[in-house]
């Protein structure tokens, strides 16, 4: 038997209409969890840049712990292992699989977040540092001054491509049991027995996010440009 | 409050998902690293009609979620082929469309990492391209890209849990079928997640070895 396409399933309601709330609710576990990811993993990748040994072990061990793990896995943990052991106030919250989809997805991102933030401060020649401290600046002095500036700068970059990935790792909120674009493009092949045409058109959300994501980054990025840093090599 | 007994149990069941998980990972690396080969060739290529197509290839796939594209190739293959597909060739079809393009950025990133003043320099002791290519680029870049390669190895390795989705019995299906019997997520899933952080712990201190072997060389 041939398939028979039927475009007019995607135009059609409510398929529209459910795609457009998946794609808000993609786009709202996004930001929701780049929230979390930013702050904590400029902090870890932080401690790992540390002269402090301690400090740069817990950045390492968390680091290790979320990367190694898969984010389905770690999202299964958070949504079906942990509630159960904080009692019934918790693990019978409305909507706590929305509550451990952005934890879940955010403090896994903070991981990678942290490694682009220690690549970045790295990056700073070593003898940024030295001058830095020979001219009388304190340990935190030069970091406010002198590495923080420069490596952020470089570390925009990377972070771009990590804010980009946010929105597609998001997808995997589905398997917890959220509508978002992914979850509803499966839904829709459910009811019409079209996926081809769904997760297709699911796709080109993605698409639109990501684009406008890479066209504001940009901008944002030529107007931080240090003159002669980004491109010397 | 923890009870192992679950995992002793069910433990040739969840043995059974974690072969399936290390044969999707095997099959999916043996076509996706070739695959990744031509790609990054095609990246490096000065001929436009190879640079652009494989370029818009390459950008298209990283900008759509690995597990759209599981869906998505899901639903096509029947389309394509006229009959049932197996979940366990949808995924491998999609892992080895999805990672080979990024190891084929590895690979182009490996080459650009040569510099012309090394090729050059080869060149002007009388090698010719091959020679060229054979003693000195692909040696030199190959030491560069191992490390990435690993490390996008074990991403592999991770992600083919997503083959989860389409229903395919790998190790986090089977924790889950298992699950939905006994209602035991902390030990099964613990299990689970123990068993893939030690796998990609040894994978990457392999990585870090490579990496400060490769810095003292430099």
């Amino acid at each position: 038997m041939a398939y028979q396409f039927d475009w007019s399933i995607i135009w059609s309601e409510p398929y529209f209409r459910w795609l457009i709330i998946g794609l808000i609710k993609t786009i709202e576990i996004g930001l929701l969890s780049w929230i979390i990811a930013l702050p904590l993993g400029i902090g870890i990748g932080t401690l790992r840049s540390l002269p402090n040994k301690a400090c740069r072990a817990i950045g390492a061990i968390y680091v290790e712990f979320f990367r190694n793990i898969p984010l389905l896995v770690q999202l299964f943990f958070w949504y079906y292992a942990i509630p159960p052991l904080l009692g019934t106030r918790i693990s019978r919250l409305p909507n706590l699989e929305w509550y451990c989809a952005i934890f879940g997805l955010g403090i896994y991102t903070a991981s990678r977040v942290a490694e682009h933030v220690r690549s970045g401060f790295n990056s700073v020649p070593i003898g940024q540092r030295f001058a830095a401290l020979s001219t009388g600046l304190s340990q935190f002095q030069m970091f406010r001054y002198v590495i923080i500036p420069y490596g952020f700068r470089i570390m925009i970059p990377p972070l771009t491509t990590e804010f980009l990935t946010i929105f597609k790792n998001s997808a995997l909120a589905m398997t917890i049991g959220i509508l978002e674009l992914s979850g509803i493009s499966w839904r829709i092949n459910e009811y019409t027995f079209h996926g081809f045409e769904a997760t297709t058109a699911a796709i080109g959300g993605y698409l639109i996010i990501g684009l406008t994501i890479i066209f504001l980054m940009g901008q944002l990025e030529k107007r931080l440009r240090v003159p002669g840093l980004m491109r010397r090599e | 409050m923890v009870d192992v007994s679950v995992i002793i149990e069910n433990i040739d069941l969840l043995w059974g998902g974690l072969l399936m998980t290390f044969k999707l990972f095997i099959v999916a690396l043996a076509g996706g690293l070739p695959l990744g080969i031509f790609l990054g060739l095609g990246r490096l290529s000065s001929r436009k009609w190879i640079y652009y197509p494989v370029s818009a290839y390459v950008h298209f796939i990283r900008n759509v979620p690995l597990l759209m594209l599981i869906f998505w190739i899901y639903f096509s293959l029947p389309i394509l082929t006229g009959g049932l597909v197996e979940p366990f060739y949808a995924a491998v079809v999609s892992f080895i469309i999805f990672e080979a393009t990024y190891f084929g950025e590895i690979i182009r990133a490996g080459y650009q990492s040569v510099s012309k003043g090394t090729i050059q320099a080869a060149y002007s002791t009388g090698l010719n391209y091959w020679q060229m290519a054979r003693y000195i680029l692909i040696p030199i870049a190959l030491r560069r890209v191992v490390p990435s390669m690993i490390t996008q190895s074990i991403v592999l390795f991770q992600d083919t849990s997503l083959a989860y989705v389409i229903g395919l019995h790998e190790f986090v299906r089977m924790a889950s079928l298992i699950d939905n019997r006994v209602i035991r997520p902390l030990e099964l899933y613990g299990f689970v997640a123990i068993v893939f952080l030690v796998i990609c712990s040894i994978g990457s201190q392999i990585v870090k070895r490579l990496e400060t072997k490769e810095g003292e060389r430099k």
